[in-house]
């Protein structure tokens, strides 16, 4: 292993302009999981008698059920083609820290896929019968709890890289992990929805936000060179 | 010279000589503990004075669950163990708890519904040491099946590794989670601070139940192991040598 000739920051900023480009010249791909999340978010009305009252009790289920299915179904694009090509390979021999060259990358995926999903959300929530003014509430619930979704997701799809068929498996190791995201970014959203307080659930989500972002990288890089040999 | 012992350990022959030796000691005991437990649980503990007969379930029901959360962490540990010092027989250890974790989980889960219909009057109910146990029966899924889907072993060993750490780090989240979402099940009666909620003749028959169905999970590791090394290392001389037939060419 060499020793790196550009220093950390300028090696992350180049790396996501880098998957940024990549990213935007094909935004079909990145723009699937978003068509999913308003899709299944659409179905819930659709099977449920479309009574406002009603609507607006499932809204917060519908809407983070919708969000973790989603980030699953992006995780996919996230190593797919690194791995493939050896970009990956190089990213963990070329000398730089490569928990936070992951950690970068992750939060790139999250800016292409997380972040437009929040931006939709509202579209989504009011389509459910939620309240104009739960919408900050809801954003900012979705903002958190997307950046923990995808970082924990990124360990599950680190670990099943190498597979050839990981889509139920992968499904199978993230959800459970999941769980305290989907439980307390519902709770939010019920909350903001009926008009109360929801600063408990909120400090709780950025509570395992900023543990994902702090300890998540190290077994994304574990997962990820342990897939690479 | 302290850490001899450790890395004797790590030596397959020595850890099959060494299971094969304690397995036994943790058998007879397990037996003895667990009948003593049934027949003082069964027939010699006072009926309860709101649940009847129907609380002795708790004699099947407590040590599962109880078993079902050690199991992980002993697996963890053993995984956590395995990647850093990249020891083999430490990921067996691993390997072998699983499906024995998995087991009690299922357990816990099934006796737990039992006890739960006549008391509750609902087999299922979504209250939060449910749905831990539920989600904990998925990490043991998760983990075999991600062990079961990569060919290679060393990788195997090493991805569901890294996928037991993470989950030991989340299981207290999803604990806390789960239990602060809303509650149902009864308060725990033994694992208490203070005074026992329980009468002697209840409470002695329970930690003999508890103590023998932990021997059990010893002696059941302890031989699922053995069987496990012995699969790892099986083109090995020296398997060749404990079992007493012609060393297999491949």
């Amino acid at each position: 292993m060499t020793a790196p000739r550009v220093g950390v920051a300028t090696a992350l900023g180049r790396l996501m302009a880098r998957d940024l480009r990549i990213a935007l010249r094909r935004s079909g791909d990145s723009l699937q999981p978003l068509g999913f999340f308003l899709v299944v978010t659409t179905l819930f009305p659709l099977a449920l008698d479309p009574a406002l009252s009603l609507l607006r009790d499932i809204a917060p289920a519908a809407l983070w059920v919708g969000a973790l299915l989603s980030s699953l179904l992006a995780l996919d694009l996230l190593f797919r083609d690194d791995g493939q090509d050896g970009t990956l390979e190089q990213l963990a021999l070329c000398g730089q820290p490569f928990p936070l060259l992951l950690l970068a990358k992750t939060g790139v995926h999250w800016l292409l896929t997380g972040l437009p999903l929040v931006l939709v959300a509202p579209l989504a929530a009011i389509g459910l019968g939620a309240p104009y003014a739960a919408m900050p509430g809801i954003l900012s619930a979705l903002l958190l709890g997307t950046v923990a979704l995808s970082l924990i997701g990124a360990v599950g799809a680190g670990l099943t890289m190498s597979l050839k068929r990981n889509g139920s498996l992968l499904a199978l190791l993230v959800l459970p992990l999941a769980v305290p995201v989907l439980i307390f970014g519902a709770r939010a959203t019920a909350l903001a929805i009926a008009g109360e307080a929801l600063g408990a659930p909120l400090y709780l989500l950025a509570a395992m936000a900023v543990l994902a972002l702090t300890l998540t990288p190290w077994a994304l890089a574990a997962a990820v060179r342990i897939g690479l040999e | 010279m302290a850490w001899v012992w450790f890395h004797r350990f790590g030596s397959p022959p020595h850890f099959y000589r060494l299971a094969t030796r304690l397995a036994p000691w943790f058998a007879w005991p397990a037996l003895v503990l667990c009948l003593a437990g049934l027949i003082g649980g069964l027939g010699f503990a006072p009926a309860d004075y709101q649940q009847g007969d129907g609380f002795r379930i708790i004699y099947v029901h407590a040590p599962s669950a109880w078993l079902s959360l050690m199991v992980y962490v002993v697996m963890a540990a053993s995984a956590a163990v395995g990647l850093i010092w990249r020891m083999n027989v430490a990921h067996a250890l691993a390997a072998s708890c699983a499906t024995i974790g998995a087991s009690f989980t299922a357990v816990a889960l099934l006796t737990g519904m039992l006890w739960g219909r006549p008391m509750w009057g609902t087999y299922w109910e979504w209250d939060p040491r449910l749905t831990s146990e539920l989600l904990l029966l998925f990490l043991y899924l998760g983990y075999m099946g991600l062990r079961n889907s990569i060919d290679d072993l060393g990788r195997a060993d090493r991805a569901s590794a890294v996928l037991a750490i993470v989950g030991v780090v989340n299981v207290p989240v999803i604990h806390y989670s789960v239990i602060w979402w809303n509650s149902l099940h009864q308060a725990p009666s033994v694992m208490r601070f203070g005074e026992p909620t329980m009468p002697a003749s209840m409470l002695l028959p329970l930690l003999a139940m508890l103590a023998g169905f932990t021997c059990y999970f010893v002696a059941l590791l302890l031989t699922r192991a053995r069987a496990e090394v012995l699969r790892r290392e099986r083109s090995a001389q020296w398997v060749a040598t404990v079992l007493d037939v012609p060393a297999r060419s491949v």
